[in-house]
C-alpha cells in the first residue's frame, strides 16, 4: 500500500444532496475513497457528477450531508484542501495571462513551495515549451493539461479530476493515463469521473456508478467485471418454448428475450446449462446457437446507467438494444 | 508564510496591468485633462458660470478643479465602475472562481483584496486626472494664484495644498461609488451589466438631486458628497458638507461592501 496519511479516509462522503428547486441534481450519495484508490466516479452526463465534486471541493453547499477530506469540512475552510487539488468541469484559467503566469498566480494563492514547483510540474505535462504563450491561445488539450500541472503544484494527496480525458485525442489519453498511473505508484489518492467507463476502467480500481444522482453501484472494478462476465446466449427453432423450458429450468435465471433474436440467460454453473440443452431437446426446441455470452463491462456500465430498474446494482446484464451514448 | 489578502491584492493589480481595460479608464484619466487644456488654449471663452471657470485662463490650479466638478457627473464614476463593476464578474467571465477558490485563500480573503484593487484603480484614476489637469494647467495658464470661493485671494503655493487636499476627499464619494459597482460586480456576476448599473445608479442620484421637491434629500444624495470639497476651498474651511461626506459616503459603502461580502462569501459557484 501507498504511504499517506492514516488516520483520515481522504474522502467521506455521507448522505450528500444538492437540490435546486425541484430538481434533485444529487440524491443521497455515500462515497468512501480510501488512501491509493485510483477511484473512477462514473455515470452519464447530467448524473450529478460535476455537482458532488464541486460540494467536495467546497464550491457549492450541500443542500443535506457531509463532505470529508482527510476529516475536515471543506464547507468551513480551505484548510480542509491541504493535500487535495483538482478541478472540475474544463479547467479554467485567465486568458490574459501566459500559463506560467497562470500557475505563479495559483502558486502565490498557494503559499508553502508550490512556487518552486512551477517548472517541474509545466514539464510534467509537457507544457514547458508552451508556457510563455497566454492561454486564451490553448487549445482544450492544453489547457486540460495546465489544470493537471496547477493540481500538482498542491503537490496532493488526493487528486480529483473531473472528465480529465474530454477533450484529449487518443494520444492525449494515453498520456493521461500514464500519468495518472505514475501519480498512483508515488502513493496519491486519485478521484476521476468520466462518463465513459472505458476512458477509466484501465486506470481505476473502484468505481462508483451513478444515474440521476445516485449511486447505482459502487465497489471494486474486478467485482464489476466477475458480474459483467456471467451470462449465455440461446438460439432455437421454437424459441418461445424454449424460454418457458428455461425459466422452469433448475439453475437457470433471468431468462430474457434478445434485443436481436434468441435469448439470454443467467446460468448457476455449466451443469445446469448442460442440463437446459437436453430439456429442450426433450421439449422440440432445437438449439441453433448456445454460447456463453461475453458482456462486456460497458454493457454493465449502460445497464447500470441507462436501463429502466434504478437502484438494482446486482442487475445482470441486460444488453441495451443501442447504447444512447457515442 | 501563508497567503493571504495582501497576496490577492497583489496578484489582483498584476491581473489589472494585464488587461486593456484598465488602461482604458486610465488612459481617459490622463486624456481628458489635456484635451481641456488643449481646448482652453485655443479657444478664448471660458466655463463662467463653473465654479473656478473663470480662473481657467489665470491659473492652472482651476484646472483640475473645474474638472473635478465635470468628471462628477460620469467620467470618474464611469472610470471607477470599469474595474470595481468587472473585478468579480470577471471571474464569472472566464470560470476561474473555482480555479483560485481550491488554492489556499479563504473566499474573504479573496474579496477583500479585490476591494482594494478596485479602491487602488479608482485612486490611481483621480491621481492621473489631477497630476496631468495640474500640469497641463500649469503649462497653459502659469503656476498663480487663486480666488477661494470665498472671495479672498490664495497663494499658488497655498492653493497646490488645497488642490491636493480636494483631490484627496473626491476619494470619498469616488471610493463609495467603488463599492456599489463591487456590490453589482457580485450580485450581478456579469461586467456590463455591473458597470452600466453603476453608472445609471450616479446618473439616478443625480436626476434625484434636480426633481423638485425632493430638495430635503439633497444634502444626502451620493451626488451632492462629490461637491463636498470644495469646503476646503473656503475661508475659512467650512466642514459642515466635508463631514457630512464622511458619514453620507460611508452609508453608501459600508451596506454595499458588507451585502457584496456576504454574497461573495456565500455563493455557490457552479457553472453556468
Amino acid at each position: 500500500m501507498p504511504r499517506v496519511t492514516p488516520q483520515a479516509v481522504p474522502i467521506e462522503v455521507r448522505g450528500l444532496v444538492k437540490r435546486y428547486g425541484d430538481l434533485v441534481a444529487v440524491d443521497q450519495v455515500d462515497l468512501t475513497v480510501e488512501a491509493g484508490d485510483v477511484f473512477g466516479y462514473l455515470g452519464p452526463n447530467g448524473a450529478g457528477k460535476t455537482t458532488s465534486l464541486r460540494m467536495m471541493l467546497g464550491l457549492i453547499r450541500p443542500s443535506a450531508g457531509t463532505v470529508r477530506l482527510f476529516g475536515r469540512d471543506p464547507q468551513l475552510s480551505v484548510e480542509a484542501l491541504e493535500g487535495v487539488a483538482g478541478f472540475v468541469e474544463a479547467p479554467s484559467f485567465y486568458p490574459y495571462l501566459n500559463g506560467r503566469e497562470n500557475l505563479r498566480l495559483l502558486a502565490a494563492l498557494d503559499g508553502g513551495g508550490s512556487a518552486s514547483r512551477i517548472e517541474e510540474s509545466l514539464e510534467t505535462v509537457g507544457l514547458a515549451d508552451r508556457a510563455k504563450d497566454k492561454v486564451g491561445g490553448y487549445s482544450h488539450g492544453m489547457r486540460q493539461r495546465l489544470g493537471i500541472a496547477a493540481a500538482l503544484l498542491r503537490e496532493p494527496k488526493l487528486l480529483m479530476l473531473d472528465e480529465p480525458a474530454t477533450g484529449l485525442d487518443p494520444g492525449g489519453m494515453r498520456d493521461m493515463r500514464d500519468l495518472i498511473r505514475q501519480l498512483s505508484a508515488s502513493g496519491m489518492t486519485v478521484l476521476l469521473s468520466s462518463h465513459l467507463l472505458t476512458e477509466v476502467e484501465e486506470v481505476c480500481n473502484r468505481v462508483a456508478i451513478v444515474r440521476s444522482g445516485r449511486v447505482a453501484y459502487q465497489g471494486r472494478l474486478d467485482d464489476l467485471r466477475a458480474q459483467a462476465g456471467e451470462g449465455y446466449r440461446l438460439r432455437t427453432t421454437e424459441d418461445g418454448v424454449a424460454r418457458r423450458v428455461a425459466e422452469a429450468q433448475a439453475g437457470i435465471s433471468e431468462v430474457r428475450p434478445a434485443p436481436d433474436g434468441g435469448l439470454t440467460f443467467s446460468a448457476a454453473g455449466p451443469g445446469a446449462v448442460g442440463a437446459l440443452s437436453l430439456s429442450l431437446v426433450e421439449s422440440g426446441a432445437l438449439i441453433e446457437e448456445l454460447s456463453r455470452r461475453h458482456a462486456t463491462l460497458e454493457d454493465l456500465f449502460f445497464s447500470l446507467t441507462e436501463g429502466d430498474a434504478a437502484g438494482s446494482p446486482a442487475a445482470a446484464p441486460a444488453p441495451e438494444p443501442e447504447p444512447a451514448k457515442a | 508564510m501563508n497567503p493571504g489578502v495582501l497576496t490577492v491584492y497583489r496578484w489582483e493589480l498584476r491581473k489589472l496591468r494585464a488587461q486593456k481595460r484598465t488602461y482604458l479608464g486610465l488612459g481617459a484619466a490622463a486624456i481628458v485633462p489635456i484635451i481641456f487644456v488643449v481646448a482652453l488654449v485655443t479657444q478664448n471663452g471660458q466655463p463662467e458660470d463653473v465654479s473656478f471657470g473663470r480662473y481657467l485662463h489665470s491659473t492652472g490650479l482651476a484646472v483640475p478643479l473645474v474638472l473635478l466638478l465635470f468628471g462628477s457627473v460620469w467620467m470618474f464614476p464611469l472610470i471607477t465602475a470599469l474595474v470595481a463593476g468587472d473585478i468579480v464578474a470577471a471571474e464569472d467571465r472566464h470560470q476561474t472562481l473555482k480555479t483560485i477558490l481550491t488554492r489556499s485563500v479563504e473566499r474573504h480573503q479573496i474579496f477583500a483584496g479585490k476591494v482594494l484593487a478596485a479602491f487602488t484603480y479608482a485612486i490611481a484614476a483621480i491621481a492621473i486626472t489631477g497630476a496631468v489637469a495640474l500640469t497641463a494647467g500649469i503649462l497653459a495658464s502659469g503656476f498663480n494664484s487663486i480666488v477661494s470661493l470665498s472671495g479672498t485671494r490664495v497663494s499658488a503655493g497655498e492653493g497646490l495644498g488645497l488642490v491636493g487636499l480636494s483631490l484627496l476627499f473626491y476619494l470619498v464619494p469616488i471610493l463609495a461609488i467603488a463599492s456599489i459597482g463591487l456590490l453589482f460586480s457580485t450580485v450581478f456576476r456579469n461586467s456590463a451589466a455591473a458597470i452600466v448599473g453603476t453608472l445609471m445608479f450616479s446618473l439616478l442620484v443625480q436626476l434625484i438631486g434636480i426633481l423638485p421637491g425632493l430638495g430635503g434629500l439633497h444634502p444626502y444624495l451620493l451626488s451632492t458628497q462629490f461637491n463636498a470639497w470644495q469646503g476646503f476651498l473656503r475661508s475659512p474651511v467650512d466642514w459642515g458638507p466635508v463631514i457630512r461626506a464622511l458619514w453620507v459616503c460611508a452609508l453608501y459603502a459600508v451596506p454595499s461592501l458588507i451585502a457584496a461580502t456576504l454574497v461573495f462569501l456565500r455563493r455557490d459557484v457552479a457553472g453556468d
